[in-house]
């Protein structure tokens, strides 16, 4: 049974294109057939992180009009036999996704695949609304900083009660990926602890994300995180996400840069 | 590159960079004729169609943004018996419209750079 995953996070920055490629990178390297689909439209941004961006011909809104059929728009990873891109117009304007259009190419996903993950724009307008409309699960990613807690209080109440699942009285499965973790900063007391922001936004845990330079390295490539370099701290984060997402109980732990023989010796001289 | 440099993976930050001015060379080009590739394959599969009945669905094109020229790739599915019709005049047609995207890609690549 396909299911249907939105990242969102109603502010911008936080971390939902990085958390949408490593999630879809992650649940097709755990063996399942997963589309990332960009609804960024006008600001695609997805294609580059995924290093797809210059092999780009047909987007979401040339699906949804009827121009190219979903398989002629689908970009195959050339790592990752399973794991598709359905990258946003870069041109037009996010009205031309019409409604109807969007749930007709969101059934035929569900048709093909076992994951379709959503990547939300930013914002709580009808671009972010479309994401979500049609999820059975969701990601609400936040960084420990307060504007970032209060949006995502915000996409909560929307999830709640614009999509689909909740016009139908259903409950909408939600799941926090907390991103950008310094638990160096979080034990000074200077961030935002984690049992504050579980607290604030009442929302189970998925992963911690801890702040680390492999993110941003990742994406200079082109390549999600939990491909680039799997075993860096935030590519087990996320793959223990992912594994959580189908159902494993795994052990919630941050997961810390693991350091070699020399590094030690070195810091340990140093202190 | 020091003689240092030889021996050192390109860092992650040149290959950003590098992916970013290809990529936005030819976005800037785009903008003014942004459903070329669209149109392109309109027409193709029309003068394809004057000799033999295509799927617009079994035709699958590929877009590769190079340096300098893109190079676009069409794989059409011809159905059986319709290849020995494929004659010399719709495979000369072909070419001149391969010929005629090819020339217009490299110009606008030239426009961006």
């Amino acid at each position: 049974m396909a299911k249907v995953l939105v990242v969102t996070s109603g502010k911008g920055g936080v971390g939902k294109t990085t958390t949408t490629a490593a999630l879809g990178a992650a649940l097709a390297q755990g063996g399942k057939s997963v589309c990332v689909v960009d609804f960024d439209v006008g600001l695609r941004n997805l294609d580059l992180v995924m290093g797809a961006e210059r092999r780009v011909v047909y987007d979401l809104i040339n699906v949804v009009n009827g121009d190219a059929k979903l398989p002629q728009a689908l970009i195959k990873d050339k790592r990752l036999e399973t794991l598709h891109l359905l990258p946003a117009s870069q041109t037009r304007d996010k009205d031309a996704l019409t409604d109807a259009g969007v749930a007709r190419v969101m059934e035929e996903l569900r048709d093909k695949f076992d994951w379709v993950v959503c990547d939300s724009p930013a914002g709580i307008e009808r671009g972010a609304q479309l994401a979500m409309h049609h999820a059975d699960v969701a990601v609400v990613v936040t960084n420990p900083e307060v504007s970032s807690v209060r949006d995502s209080d915000r996409i909560i109440g929307l999830l709640d009660s614009k999509t689909a699942k909740a016009e139908k009285g259903e409950e909408m499965e939600k799941h926090l990926i907390l991103t950008r973790y310094d638990p160096n900063r979080a034990d000074r007391g200077d961030m935002l602890k984690t049992e504050d922001v579980l607290e604030i936004l009442s929302i189970p845990l998925l992963a911690i994300i801890p702040e680390s330079q492999e993110v941003l390295r990742a994406s200079n490539v082109g390549c999600p995180v939990t491909l680039n370099n799997p075993l860096c701290a935030p590519a087990r984060a996320y793959a223990d996400a992912a594994r959580r997402l189908n159902g494993e109980t795994v052990p919630m732990t941050l997961p810390t840069e693991r350091k070699s023989f020399l590094d030690k010796l070195f810091m340990r001289r140093a202190a | 590159m020091s003689i240092l440099g030889i021996f050192q993976k390109r860092s992650s930050g040149a290959v950003a960079r590098d992916r970013l001015q290809l990529i936005l060379a030819h976005e800037r080009a785009e903008t003014s004729r942004p459903d070329l590739v669209l149109q392109l394959r309109e027409e193709i599969l029309a003068v394809i169609a004057n000799h033999v009945s295509v799927e617009p669905d079994k035709v699958k094109m590929t877009l590769e943004r190079g340096e300098g020229v893109s190079t676009l790739g069409l794989d059409i599915e011809l159905p059986l018996g319709a290849s020995g019709r494929l004659d010399a005049k719709l495979a000369a047609k072909i070419a001149q419209v391969a010929e005629k995207a090819g020339a217009e890609a490299k110009s606008a690549a030239k426009k961006a750079a």
